[in-house]
């Protein structure tokens, strides 16, 4: 059983904590000898495969690592532009990893003030006043839980569908942020939260909802 | 001594005559920087707000108190629950007004005040208006805008301490969704 993330948004709708517990990546790496068989375009700053597909490469997926070094963004690690790179015969052969890329943080911003937005409508729609919102969203790869407190601040966990008990861990991850981030008087209230005590004690929560979650019941 | 406790493993005692003291070393060094009370008063007033906003959270996390549905409701929560789990006292709630909007909290004893005596040269200075600024400020984050002030008090000779709470209004703006 895996928690996947954590997202905490403050009143306005704006992300101030983020924690991703677990990426699952399907990723490939092979390597390839001139000229290479895939169609490579740039996209939002990275490089994505737009055309061809084979072992395990699809389309949409990023170019990661090449030759085993991680690269960053449009560019390899050492700022030579990748699409170049790939043009010259002479750097073959390459070995390139390929797989689904993780959202970068502007993107995280976006998708949490959207689920914000989306928040309020649901409650807008329902037809009984006093509606608590959205409390879970669920797909067949995850299921994201939500808790929004008395006070506006919401509590997003991304879980394994069969993950049982996030209720309890939203719950106490409330407390966890009542403690470690509050009652730090250096924490400014709905800036992000950079507080190191909330960072562990937030791990060790997520590692004890993920044993409790193997032994069944609950929510 | 006063025990808090907590649902989670934290569980600690803490002596009571630090925490007087303490209290006590903040308003005095207060006086001395501001050498006004009313300008001590306000300030008194702002830091417990800073502690109302915060705290409300932590009550929030560890009560099972749900949204309140009148201003009845909050007074006995405030009373019997908070007062209780941070003070541990329950001061009674009276002298309602007819529209159900002001009432008073009337304090048998103080943690903040334990061997506290005003003299003279400070006629005007609200000793525990930290509370007043802590309830303001809890309140305001549950969407309620309050008046919190003391009317009797103790240390200035009255009988029982009183704070008088008036509604003024529902925060209408950053309405968490689903309140309306």
């Amino acid at each position: 059983m895996v928690i996947f993330s954590v997202y905490v948004v403050n009143k306005a709708g704006g992300l101030i904590y983020q924690y991703d517990n677990y990426v699952p990546r399907a990723e490939a790496e092979k390597t390839f000898s001139y000229p290479l068989d895939l169609v490579l375009k740039h996209h939002d700053e990275k490089v994505v495969v737009s055309f061809g597909q084979r072992d395990g490469i699809k389309v949409g997926h990023a170019v990661l690592s090449i030759n085993g070094i991680d690269v960053m963004g449009k560019s390899t690690a050492d700022g030579k532009d990748i699409l170049e790179y790939l043009k010259d015969p002479s750097n073959y052969p390459v070995s390139i990893r390929f797989g689904r890329a993780r959202l970068s943080s502007n993107e995280k911003l976006m998708l949490a003030s959207m689920f914000h937005s989306l928040f309020a409508i649901g409650s807008q729609l329902s037809p009984e006043p006093g509606s608590s919102g959205i409390e879970m969203l669920e797909t067949d790869v995850f299921k994201l839980h939500c808790f929004q407190t008395l006070t506006g601040i919401k509590f997003i966990v991304l879980a394994d569908p069969r993950q049982a008990s996030i209720d309890a861990l939203l719950r106490k991850i409330y407390e966890i942020y009542a403690d470690f981030a509050l009652k730090n008087p250096f924490y400014s209230l709905e800036m992000p939260i950079r507080c190191e005590l909330f960072d562990q004690n937030l791990k060790s929560a997520l590692e004890i909802a993920e044993k409790a979650g193997n032994f069944g019941a609950g929510s | 001594l006063i025990t808090v406790k907590h649902k989670s493993p934290l569980y600690f005692k803490i002596n009571s005559e630090l925490f007087t003291l303490t209290y006590g070393a903040l308003v005095t060094q207060l006086c001395k920087d501001y050498e006004n009370d009313e300008e001590v008063n306000k300030q008194l007033d702002k830091m417990g707000y800073n502690i109302g906003v915060r705290l409300i959270e932590d009550f929030l996390a560890r009560s099972s108190v749900g949204r309140c549905q009148d201003f009845r409701e909050t007074a006995d929560v405030i009373a019997k629950v908070a007062f209780k789990t941070y003070l541990g006292v329950t001061p009674s709630v009276t002298n309602w007004s007819p529209a159900g909007d002001e009432f008073s909290l009337i304090l048998e004893s103080n943690p903040l005040v334990d061997f506290v005596e005003l003299p003279d040269n400070h006629n005007a200075l609200i000793y525990s208006n930290l509370l007043c600024g802590v309830l303001r400020g809890a309140l305001e984050m549950v969407q309620m805008a309050v008046d919190v002030k003391f009317v009797q008090d103790t240390l200035r000779g009255d009988n029982v301490t009183e704070i008088r709470m008036k509604f003024i209004k529902r925060i209408e703006e950053n309405l968490p969704a689903g309140d309306e």
